[in-house]
């Protein structure tokens, strides 16, 4: 049996994280073979791993029908709970350029530019090294480390900084005017390394993992209380408590689970362990996937606390460009700290939907989970008390670095 | 399909001057720290001119109006 083989029959083998496995990359020189792949890349039912989730498909052909496009491989990952990105690019980073590559190939592409954050420099190390190893005719590659912000990776944020401004979002779409005004492809380095393995093995072979509406597999970031913290790559679709198994089990009585990272909501433990990792499967909590991180936070940690941190964090990380950002986000925090749930119910409506970008709305929809799954606990604290005997903090937050 | 109006506010852009809702009472409200609210539905036609006076005198030329199917 060979190696593909056998990997293709073990359903918790990675396909992401499967270094060396993946054999050479087919070249698609001709209009007819790339239409082909577009083709397959739309019938696997591809979406954006970044967070949003946008079919790929239709992003490709966007970028593709205005020609002179720039694609830009997103690796920036300024979630500070997130790792999955920094990961790949490290364990695989072969599979992301390859990714990459056809995607510029796919919209008629001359430049990628792959873009990391500044602190991770032994990503950037992994990727130039693999960059050396190859040579990708037809193509000018670049690396760039931008600033390590949270919003830094926001697609029109990255354009932006690429072009030589702060990173800081725009209103302008990159699509249409990107980098060196030109129509530019920005996606996530996981998206792109599962287009090169659409390109490899075709679009059935993709949906033999996941879902019919959710295929494939993710790569999810599992800290807190868990034995072994870290990335796992698990099909779309596993249920939350063999992701926390993949992650080494529950180390501790779990309270609640922060599901798809700061922009994500807190659910109850008990609500979300049996439910399986997909959109659909969690629509009923009124959470989606987003970054991919799943952290459980302990029965012995305040919730209310760790959900402060993180609401002065988002403010924090406001590019400070949007009133009802700035002036709404260190308000939802002050409102959460004094235990104010009336107005943090006036604020959330006010804030979400009223920035250049989503970052208001993320922050929104963490703080208004914080309220409704932690409500005993604002009510222990109201009387005094906190239900923490542990103050070691749960959720990592970000550097807050410069903007350029 | 009949072409609509839609009142488009840059918030980048917006300082929150204000005169948006002096002069588009009813329709465009200030939120408690003085920025304004601009409802995203179809523009009524009648409001159309006082819309426009409102593009021209924001300071920060932070409001359009955008013609969408």
């Amino acid at each position: 049996m060979s190696a593909v083989a056998a990997f293709r029959v073990d359903p918790r083998a990675p396909r992401l994280l499967a270094a060396g496995l993946h054999g050479p990359l087919p070249r698609f020189l001709r209009r007819r073979e790339l239409d082909g792949l577009m083709a397959e890349i739309e019938a696997a039912g591809l979406t954006g791993r970044g967070g949003a989730g946008f079919p790929t498909a239709v992003k490709l052909a966007a970028v593709a029908r205005a020609g002179g496009a720039v694609v830009v491989a997103n690796g920036t990952e300024g979630e500070p709970a997130s790792w999955k990105d920094k990961v790949l690019l490290s364990m695989n980073p072969h599979l992301v350029v390859d990714g990459a590559v056809t995607a510029a190939a796919l919209v008629g592409a001359s430049e990628i530019v792959f873009a990391v954050g500044r602190a991770n420099r032994t990503v950037r190390k992994h990727l130039e090294r693999a960059l050396d190893e190859r040579s990708d005719a037809d193509v000018d590659v670049f690396v760039e480390s931008v600033p390590d912000r949270f919003v830094a990776g926001e697609a029109s944020a990255l354009v932006n900084r690429l072009n030589g401004g702060p990173s800081k979002p725009t209103i302008q779409r990159p699509s249409v005017r990107g980098v060196h005004g030109r129509p530019t492809l920005v996606q996530n380095v996981e998206t792109l390394a599962n287009v090169a393995l659409i390109a490899r093995y075709g679009a059935g072979w993709f949906r033999e993992r996941g879902t019919p509406e959710e295929p494939g597999t993710v790569l999810v970031t599992v800290l807190g209380a868990v034995r072994s913290p870290g990335v796992v790559e698990v099909e779309l679709g596993t249920p939350i408590h063999d992701v926390i198994q993949r992650a080494g089990g529950l180390a501790a009585l779990p309270q609640a689970l922060l599901v798809g990272g700061y922009f994500g909501a807190w659910v109850r433990a008990r609500d979300a362990l049996e439910l399986p990792l997909t959109n659909a499967g969690l629509a009923p909590l009124g959470v989606s996937l987003g970054a991919r991180t799943i952290v459980v936070l302990p029965q012995d940690a305040c919730g209310l606390g760790e959900s402060v941190r993180v609401a002065r964090y988002l403010a924090r990380e406001s590019a400070g460009q949007c009133g009802p950002c700035v002036f709404g986000l260190p308000a939802m925090a002050d409102a959460l700290e004094r235990l104010d749930v009336d107005r943090i119910h006036r604020l959330v409506p006010l804030v979400a939907g009223r920035g250049a970008c989503s970052h208001p709305d993320g922050a929104a929809r963490f703080v208004a989970s914080a309220v409704e799954v932690f409500a005993d606990e604002i009510e222990r604290h109201r009387r005094g008390r906190c239900r923490s005997t542990n103050h070691e903090p749960v959720l990592p937050l970000g550097a807050s670095g410069e903007w350029r | 399909m009949e072409m609509t109006m839609h009142l488009r506010l840059n918030p980048i852009l917006c300082d929150g001057y204000g005169q948006c809702a002096e002069l588009l009472p009813g329709l465009v409200e200030l939120d408690e720290w003085g920025y304004p609210i601009v409802p995203r539905r179809a523009l009524d036609r009648r409001l159309e001119p006082a819309a426009r006076r409102a593009v021209k005198m924001c300071p920060r030329l932070a409001l359009s109006l955008e013609r969408a199917a």
